[in-house]
């Protein structure tokens, strides 16, 4: 049973599609039917999504094949990756010089 | 196999899924007698607005044309057009007129105060009521279809399940002739190069991220960041991180067919096929501007689940959320989680809820509407003076 889904092979995070647990090994399917292992390394709840492979801060955080943001903070493998380390470069009037 | 639905063709020939007859307020200041014809008579549908008294320059052009277009909106019937006054009230039903459908006009100024304006209207709706009840439905084709695809409680799911799967539907109605608009404007940050490399010309692809780029003037010339608007706390809660990702989802359920026109908040489409409409992305604004386009229904995807519909267009719930089907069955049409743990294909979840939009097209009632879950929110430009 899939634990989690990459919508495009380019991706760099994972969608989780069940409670996963730390220090536990999520099933995840990729595009195109293969499935592979990663391990868990704090809770991911429903629906958030975990790094595939270390993120560097700075870098593109990719899903859909297409940037969703900029990572704030190194993100090992199979850490959550949400509103905490990564951010989004659209639609910023707040970081706009006054 | 040639899908059809089944509905009342309108003298402007474009067909209705519903055979509503409208009491429509022009301003806010006689929604009470809407109401109070409503609480009096049975079958009717009441539609209530806030501000429309005092508009000037582009408000007054957008809430105009947002009236008109709901009056003539092929799922109703015929309507009661209720002013303050008789001007505001003939031009708004002048504008209905031209559909063909029949439009009755009441001004409470000219009919002795809001009692006795109550009693004319319930006389004046008596007869469009009888006369909608000999109206039938014929056999149409998707070509007859004005879908409107909205979403709304986004989250992860929405983008893996439910947006695809409407998406799917979306293209199949093209394919068959008909029409789709896309609408949430804001929704399409981020994934607007690949709407603008759909786009029927270069000159629709180049407004297609003017019309991006100026929301996101406005949030900078503002000083603000749009995440605390969208995504909304619900969508992050539901794993939705940045506008972008949510955006990548959400023109998902426009499908990926050729993008023929961006129209305005309550535009009707001139052409068929895949439309976009520059709309703000809270659902009930969103769906009033599809409804007052001509949309004769509108596919809704959720995640979280949010549960309103509008009362012109039956408006399908489609999630793929596990939770939310176990959390909120009863605002719920079509659930596709299958497509999430992989017990039912994209094609074979899309195939479903494109029959099943047909039954709702053809008279079952939604969810939304059983349960009057309903609401009209008009779009605003500026404050009033």
């Amino acid at each position: 049973m899939r634990q989690a889904i990459v919508l495009n092979a380019q991706d760099n995070v994972a969608t989780a599609v069940a409670n996963l647990e730390k220090d536990t090994v999520a099933n995840v399917a990729f595009p195109g039917g293969t499935n592979a292992e990663v391990v868990i390394v704090e809770n991911i709840p429903y629906g958030h999504k975990f790094a595939l492979r270390e993120i560097k801060a700075g870098e593109a955080v990719i899903k859909y094949g297409e940037v969703i943001g900029l990572a704030m903070a190194d993100i090992p493998a199979g850490a959550h990756v949400h509103i905490h380390n990564i951010e989004s470069q659209r639609g910023r009037g707040d970081k706009q010089a006054i | 196999m040639q899908e059809h639905f089944w509905g009342y063709l309108r003298p402007d020939g474009r067909v209705g899924t519903r055979n509503h007859v409208a009491v429509l307020a022009c301003m806010d200041n006689v929604n009470g007698v809407v109401r109070g014809i409503a609480s009096l008579v049975k079958p009717v549908l009441p539609i209530t607005i806030w501000y429309g008294r005092g508009q000037f320059g582009a408000d007054a052009r957008l809430i105009e044309r947002t009236l008109i277009g709901l009056g003539s909106n092929p799922n109703i019937a015929s309507v009661l057009v209720i002013s303050l006054e008789p001007v505001s009230a003939n031009k708004i039903a002048e504008g209905i007129a031209a559909t063909g459908k029949r439009v009755e006009v009441l001004n409470v100024q000219g009919s002795g105060g809001s009692l006795n304006a109550i009693y004319q209207g319930v006389r004046s709706v008596l007869p469009l009521i009888q006369e909608a009840g000999l109206m039938r439905r014929e056999k149409f084709s998707l070509e007859y279809l004005t879908v409107g695809v909205e979403c709304g409680g986004s989250d992860t799911t929405s983008g893996i399940a439910s947006n695809p799967c409407v998406g799917y539907v979306a293209d199949r109605i093209v394919d068959a002739g008909g029409t789709v608009i896309l609408s949430e404007t804001s929704e399409f940050m981020g994934a607007e190069h690949l709407l603008a490399k759909r786009a029927a010309t270069p000159e629709l692809g180049e407004r297609i991220i003017r019309a991006v780029a100026r929301i996101e003037e406005d949030a900078k010339k503002r000083g603000v960041d749009i995440r605390g608007a969208n995504p909304v706390p619900d969508n992050i809660r539901g794993g939705i991180t940045t506008i972008e990702e949510k955006s990548l989802g959400a023109i998902a359920k426009g499908g990926s067919r050729v993008i023929q026109d961006l129209l305005e908040f309550a535009q009707k489409p001139t052409r068929r096929g895949l439309n976009l409409m520059d709309t703000p992305a809270p659902a009930c604004e969103s769906m009033t501007g599809l409804a007052a386009g001509g949309a004769n229904l509108i596919l809704f995807s959720t995640g979280v689940g949010n549960i309103v519909g509008n009362p012109i267009a039956p408006t399908v719930k489609i999630t793929g959320n596990i939770n939310t089907i176990k959390s909120m069955p009863d605002n719920i049409d079509v659930c596709v989680d299958g497509i999430i743990d992989g017990r039912e294909t994209l094609e074979e979840a899309g195939e479903r809820l494109l029959k099943e939009m047909l039954e709702m097209a053809s008279g079952k009632l939604t969810r939304a509407e059983v349960l009057g879950q309903e609401e009209i929110a008009f779009n605003r430009i500026e404050p009033t003076v």
